[in-house]
């Protein structure tokens, strides 16, 4: 067995924040905590959780644009580390990203064309104008964008063809991971629908990796093989898809999935419906103990002094709570 | 529905005069809302679900204008004067947009916020206001109400501002409330804290329009919802019969877009191919035609009416009689 194609071990990152007084020592917020995940050549990891919860700062540090204070990134087998440009443009040919505001990811003032082809330029060297046109009109229609387009600038696109054209942009070197940081959450329903889709045929025909970083999990569980939930920079559960909806072992991923409003009427029962999640995901983890306690129903002496590490609840499902096995039922009511 | 229903659109347009010429941006909408009843009134952007409200309440941009007619509890809000739809906004409808920051002023505290709703009105004595103020909160679920009320809008989360926003907008015992996506920006487990409060705030009898383009929040809400699509009404339906069998193509393809939680949908989601038509663009028959699955010749001449039809309204030439989604 190779290499997976991206490793994360143990990764922290953390961020000063606001000094007492002038010369205090600063205060740190933990953004993420001993986070590890792997994802595997054409697998698809979608991760989980509310505002706040780590996962954009998880991209953001795999993509080495946060320096991380402990853990490490290994990319196809080697370190990744900001102090060695020549890596990590290596890297960066083989790992795109696609943001949540297209408009804000290109260039108002460059064509669609000119836009992906500096992608090709940046990552490939490639400048010889009648290859680069080719290969610019070959992604548009891949994503489904009349090649003509690559003439028109951004503003005189849709949210969803400028989608589209960031994805031509990522894709067009041939990534072997495209990171979407809740690509599909500012589009609309039905114009989601065509992204989504289009992400899951590229992924398939490229063989193409795909972490879906999503606070939208009905979208996730169509799109991602496997699913990892952050609370608070916590990892608190992961594994493979099916088995993380259907038999949720951690209550935070358990609240979360009860929170989703299902459409459909006829699931909806009247008076009461929901289980409400007290509190909000807080900035601050607790000193002491489990991450989730103090919203967690299930809380005792024990989530409240010891935190619960990473346990082995099924095939590839781990979760970090002390009562995974005590749990009830799921799906709980009538859900 | 045996009552006067109590607001009441008819044919109501909103065009927009831009420097590239003039924007329909609500198109001959007509619908009612009974007492005590939620209605949802789902679109994508640009949809014209949002401007049909602001334009009930005279709150449209200044290059905004609007034909028709809509009639709260009788009384004609179109074309109103400024004294008179100030009587009925903010006191007997209320509003609750997407953004609580931009409904709360920064510098003032929240109970102050909150009592001038009342106090500017004359509507109780300061005692008054400030217990009203009090239960308002207490209402909305936030704890330490007490405490909240000293406190300033950055003090408070994206949720909880929000609760605030919708406790402002209960002050005045409304008749309505028009919530513009009020959940939009919040996580889904804050959003559950929210429409728990909207749920209980209906329970006492609050007449509601949710604007939305959640269908999972319609669902667990709604009475009837209204589609629009390119500013037009395409169909109005009790909830349950809209989801079980959509009648118009877009909301049928609409509730096929959206992936579900309980269901493991592998493969292709059904999408709507293209895009709808831009804001201003002139659409020869329906607008929807060059999406549709359905479209037959009449179609691409004839813009459909929204015709009545037993419980529900539907504005198509070839409506789903009998849908081949399972119900």
């Amino acid at each position: 067995m190779s290499d997976p194609l991206l490793q994360v071990k143990g990764l922290g990152v953390r961020f000063p924040v606001r000094r007492r007084r002038f010369g205090a020592p600063p205060q740190w917020l933990t953004a993420l905590d001993d986070v590890h995940l792997e994802i595997e050549a054409g697998r698809s990891l979608g991760v989980v959780g509310e505002s706040g919860c780590g996962k954009s700062t998880l991209a953001r540090a795999i993509l080495a644009l946060v320096e991380p204070h402990a853990g490490e990134i290994r990319w196809r087998g080697a370190a990744v580390r900001r102090s060695d440009p020549a890596g990590l443009r290596r890297m960066r040919r083989e790992l795109q990203v696609v943001f949540q505001d297209p408009f804000g990811s290109l260039d108002p003032r460059m064509s669609i064309g000119e836009s992906v082809a500096e992608a090709l330029d940046a990552l490939e060297g490639l400048t010889e104008s009648a290859a680069v046109r080719s290969r610019v009109a070959a992604v548009l229609e891949e994503v489904g964008l009349d090649p003509s387009l690559a003439r028109r600038y951004p503003h005189e696109l849709s949210g969803g063809q400028c989608q589209r054209a960031a994805i031509a942009r990522a894709t067009v070197v041939r990534p072997r991971l495209l990171i979407c940081d809740e690509a599909v959450s500012a589009l609309d329903v039905s114009v989601q629908a065509q992204i989504v889709n289009l992400l899951s045929a590229l992924s398939v025909r490229h063989g193409m990796a795909l972490m879906f970083i999503s606070h939208n999990l009905a979208v996730v569980r169509h799109l991602c093989d496997e699913v990892l939930v952050l609370y608070l920079g916590h990892v608190v559960e992961r594994g493979p898809r099916e088995s993380v909806f259907s038999a949720p072992r951690h209550p935070y991923t358990r609240a979360l999935l009860a929170a989703v409003p299902e459409p459909d009427p006829a699931s909806a029962p009247a008076a009461e419906p929901i289980v409400v999640l007290p509190g909000r995901s807080g900035a601050a983890p607790p000193a002491r103990g489990c991450v989730f306690q103090a919203r967690c129903p299930r809380v005792d002496a024990l989530c409240a002094s010891q935190s619960p590490s990473l346990a082995e609840a099924g095939p590839a499902h781990v979760t970090a709570c002390h009562h995974w096995q005590t749990l009830e039922a799921w799906p709980a009511g009538s859900r | 529905m045996t009552a006067a229903p109590l607001l009441s659109i008819r044919d109501l347009s909103v065009d927009f005069v831009t420097p590239r010429g003039r924007v329909q941006a609500v198109r001959e909408a007509s619908l009612d809302v009974a007492s005590g009843e939620c209605l949802a009134v789902v679109g994508e952007s640009g949809s014209g679900k949002s401007q049909l409200f602001l334009a009930c309440l005279g709150l449209l941009a200044a290059r905004g204008a609007t034909r028709g007619s809509a009639r709260f509890q009788g009384q004609e809000l179109l074309g109103a004067s400024a004294a008179a739809l100030n009587a009925v906004r903010g006191t007997r409808i209320a509003m609750v947009f997407q953004d609580p920051m931009n409904a709360l002023t920064p510098h003032l505290s929240i109970g102050r916020q909150l009592g001038e709703v009342l106090l500017d009105r004359g509507l109780a004595s300061p005692q008054e206001a400030h217990e009203r103020s009090l239960a308002a909160l207490q209402g909305v679920g936030l704890a330490d109400a007490e405490s909240r009320l000293q406190q300033y809008p950055h003090e408070l989360s994206g949720g909880q501002r929000q609760r605030v926003a919708v406790a402002m907008a209960l002050m005045t015992r409304p008749e309505l409330l028009i919530a513009d996506e009020p959940t939009t920006a919040l996580d889904v487990t804050v959003q559950a804290q929210v429409l728990q409060v909207l749920r209980r705030a209906r329970r006492d009898g609050l007449a509601m329009v949710l604007i939305t383009h959640d269908l999972g929040v319609v669902a667990g809400i709604a009475d009837r919802v209204a589609i629009m699509y390119a500013g037009r009404i395409v169909e109005i339906a009790p909830v349950r019969e809209l989801f079980a069998a959509p009648a118009h193509p877009y909301a049928a393809a609409l509730l096929e877009a959206v992936p579900r939680l309980s269901e493991a949908s592998v493969g292709r989601l059904r999408s709507i191919e293209g895009q709808p038509p831009t804001p201003g663009e002139i659409v020869q028959g329906c607008a929807f035609a060059p999406r549709c699955p359905d479209v037959a010749a009449i179609c691409r001449r004839e813009a459909p009416a929204l015709r009545p039809a037993a419980t529900r309204a539907v504005a198509c030439h070839v409506p789903r009689i009998r849908p081949d989604r399972e119900s």
